[in-house]
């Protein structure tokens, strides 16, 4: 699992069957300070509880255990997001990403 | 899944025999700016994805995760034909503006 930033979202109407009605977001992952760490991809939202934006910061899990949180668990997906993430603590200090999200 | 478009695809006569019947194509990855990296990766078809498409992929063991590709020998599979994206709130790509 790890921590990223919802930068954006992706229309796909042709997908594989099972990942009807299932969001696509890009996100860029982080590292531990906050920082942008790695290239950005495409995660699906692993429920539709999960309402997340440009800015919000996410809990994404990847590889094969990703599909298991869709509706659908036998789908070709290699990220999802599974939490949205209010506030993280790091050595004591309280990182507030969001803050400087771009949600308008 | 990352970004890739569709750039060609594979022929190979010569190849393991569960890897019959699959259409193979050739992406180039993009970025979250659309912009082509330096990059390819050959990914099982499963949504008659064609050249000049741009679509997800999903690699790893995911990749196996369709009725294609299940026991398969493959690590990336095309698995949604991309419409349009926007970074934060800005509309990168949209399929019917391309040439």
């Amino acid at each position: 699992m790890y921590l990223a930033r919802v930068i954006g979202r992706v229309v796909a109407s042709e997908r594989y069957p099972g990942l009807e009605g299932v969001a696509l977001q890009l996100v860029q992952p982080l590292a531990e300070d906050g920082t942008d760490q790695g290239d950005a991809h495409v995660a699906a939202v692993a429920t539709s509880e999960i309402s997340v934006g440009p800015g919000d910061f996410v809990n994404c899990e990847g590889g094969r255990e990703a599909a298991l949180v869709l509706p659908e668990t036998y789908v070709p997906v290699d990220a999802a997001i599974i939490g949205f993430v209010e506030a993280v603590e790091r050595h004591g200090e309280l990182l507030r990403p969001a803050a400087e999200g771009a949600r308008s | 899944m990352l970004i890739a478009k569709v750039v060609g695809s594979v022929v190979a006569s010569q190849k393991d025999d569960k890897l019959e019947n699959l259409k193979l194509l050739v992406l180039q990855i993009h970025n979250h700016e659309n912009a082509p990296k330096d990059q390819y990766v050959v990914a099982v078809d499963s949504v008659q994805a064609g050249v000049g498409d741009t679509v997800l992929y999903a690699a790893g063991s995911s990749a196996r995760q369709t009725t294609l590709t299940d026991g398969k020998p493959c690590d990336a599979v095309v698995m949604a034909i991309v419409d349009s994206w926007d970074v934060n709130g800005t509309n990168v790509y949209e399929k019917w503006n391309e040439g």
